[in-house]
């Protein structure tokens, strides 16, 4: 009797080992499937236009069976880099006063709130993007430079896009910046070394790898993003010469054309064609932001 | 002199720092403030009680109540279905496995497809769905967006089963418990509050994301009577209503738009009661 329950726990436990090795191999395989799925459907167009041809033409006639898709990776570089370049400073400012000036209860009071916002979802940063940022953009900014626009361009959805990863940013180098130990804080200001130069000079130098993970990180989530920028950003194919011209970022151009194009089969191909360019762009730019951590971090310690 | 050069550095710093500190609580302020004015003025009963009549885009009456059902039919049967499947995968990357080297591929496997932007699950999903003949419909939807927070939901639950100290698993098995007792008995009632934060948190993702849900749950003026059927959900009715040039419909956006915050307000409250919470079985702390 004790030995047949005990088959039982150990026939329990295998069905158990079996599952869960199942479960992770399915979950593994749908990695694969995308890849190569996306793969299978871009062959149309691979074989009918030279790849170099699809990255750099800016000749866009899906109806004549030309696609270059240039103003889109332009678009989608310029956005993700003007999110990146305003959230960035204010991000390491705001978090090093957090976690070396503010007094605790103030930062205690603050990560909730930050967590929330990192939690909202995109559309909602959309949908504040058109009630407010566009006419800004229209009627304040861009008049002060002297240009015209419709308030739906490319400096429109890089900010939406800013104010986007900011919680994200926050988050993760709030989390780098608490692990700097005390004692070489101590040490430092102990040497003479005022506060600004303790922070500047160890601590952040400290947290440095942590900090590029985190802007590698906020980079991947802002390249991806579709639907915030799909509704501030304009969504005209051109190559956008100001940082008042509309633009047309990849994903905008999957949501808005995918699903009803199948009647042309290039198109399709032509549009899963640009899902594979950002799926591989961002895999790739994460394994060489993997790659440059590694080779920072042993520099730095 | 140099010493004042150096106090005026460091005053301007931290002057700097201040500022950028309250700018970015201003903007972040400013959008919820945005979204609940906008919101709290086309907000009524019939909003949240009634369906949009004569179209969602050009119909002037109704409300969104078919995005609210969608969304939560939608949410809930994706959670649900990836809870399930991401339980297993959590034991299995801290239980089961032996090989460390599988353990750290599988887990950068996962962060990869954590990172992949959801227009490219939306897109995966559809591509499926043509080569199985399936239609756009609120299965469709489900599996699609199950595919998308399943790996977040292992990721999370991965990352609280790791901070379980080796000593308990020995502990475990020293008294003859069998891996999947020890998983079940012991591992999951020590990280519970932490699985609860996984599910909300997947929950809070599948409530919220529209470009997975774009080809492949559809949007509909009716509440799905079945899984076969499409389904509105609260991003899309903000992305498609917000565009239109009849202003009773922008307000339908808007009202969806504070709707969606209220909702993502109570997951995060609900992570953090429920998650946050010690258990009775932690011995941390």
């Amino acid at each position: 009797m004790r030995n047949r329950w005990l088959v039982l726990r150990v026939a329990v436990d295998h069905l158990a080992a079996g599952v869960s090795r199942l479960f992770t191999l399915s979950v593994l395989l749908v990695l694969v499937l995308i890849i190569l799925g996306l793969l299978y459907k871009s062959i149309p167009i691979l074989t009918s236009q030279s790849i170099l041809d699809l990255l750099f033409s800016s000749v866009w006639k899906p109806m004549k069976g030309q696609f270059g898709f240039f103003p889109f990776i332009v678009s989608t570089i310029y956005v993700t880099v003007i999110a990146i370049t305003i959230s960035v400073p204010f991000c390491i400012l705001a978090s090093l006063y957090l976690t070396e000036y503010a007094p605790r209860r103030w930062t205690k009071r603050i990560v909730p709130f930050i967590d929330l916002l990192a939690g909202l979802p995109s559309v909602i940063y959309g949908i504040w993007g058109v009630i407010a940022i566009v006419p800004f953009v229209r009627d304040i900014l861009a008049p002060a430079f002297g240009y015209e626009t419709s308030g739906y361009c490319i400096l429109t959805g890089g900010i939406v896009l800013a104010v986007m990863v900011i919680p994200v940013l926050m988050n993760i180098m709030i989390e780098v910046l608490r692990t700097v130990p005390i004692e070489l804080k101590e040490a430092t200001l102990s040497l003479g070394a005022t506060k600004w130069e303790t922070t500047s000079r160890v601590v952040l130098r400290k947290a440095l790898p942590g900090v590029l993970a985190a802007v590698v990180l906020a980079f991947f989530r802002a390249f991806g993003e579709t639907i915030a920028v799909l509704m501030v950003v304009g969504n005209t194919v051109m190559i956008p010469k100001s940082l008042f011209d509309p633009g047309y970022p990849l994903p905008a151009l999957i949501a808005n054309n995918y699903g009803e194009m199948m009647s042309i089969p290039k198109y399709d191909s032509a549009l899963l064609f640009s899902a594979l360019l950002l799926f591989v762009m961002i895999v790739g730019f994460n394994w060489l932001a993997r790659f440059v951590l590694k080779r920072t971090e042993r520099y730095i310690v | 002199m140099r010493t004042l050069w150096r106090r005026f550095k460091g005053w301007f710093f931290r002057q700097l720092m201040r500022v950028a500190m309250v700018s970015i609580m201003a903007v972040l302020l400013f959008i919820v403030i945005t979204i609940v004015i906008r919101g709290v003025s086309s907000l009524s009963l019939d909003m949240i009680t009634q369906t949009p009549k004569g179209g969602y885009y050009f119909g002037r009456e109704g409300g969104i109540l078919n995005a609210i059902a969608g969304s939560f039919y939608l949410a809930a049967g994706a959670s649900l279905l990836a809870f399930v499947l991401s339980l297993p995968v959590a034991f299995y990357l801290n239980v089961y496995s032996r090989s460390k080297r599988n353990v750290r591929s599988v887990r950068s496997a996962l962060d990869v497809m954590w990172g992949v932007p959801s227009i490219i699950f939306g897109a995966f999903g559809f591509l499926v769905m043509m080569a199985l003949g399936m239609k756009v419909s609120l299965l469709a939807g489900i599996i699609t967006v199950t595919l998308l927070i399943t790996p977040i939901m292992v990721r999370a639950m991965d990352e609280v089963m790791r901070t379980v100290p080796r000593d308990l698993y020995e502990a475990g098995f020293s008294l003859g418990a069998t891996r999947w007792e020890f998983s079940v008995r012991v591992l999951l009632r020590k990280v519970y509050p932490g699985i609860i934060t996984a599910f909300l948190l997947g929950f809070g993702r599948a409530i919220g994301d529209a470009a997975s849900v774009m080809f492949t749950a559809g949007f509909t003026d009716h509440i799905p009577n079945s899984l076969l059927e499409p389904a509105a959900t609260l991003p899309l009715a903000i992305f498609y209503q917000l565009s239109s040039p009849i202003p009773e419909v922008r307000e339908r956006a808007y009202a969806a738009a504070i709707v969606l915050t209220v909702i993502i307000l109570i997951i995060s409250l609900a992570s953090r009661l429920l998650g946050g919470r010690l258990s009775k079985h932690s011995t941390t702390d």
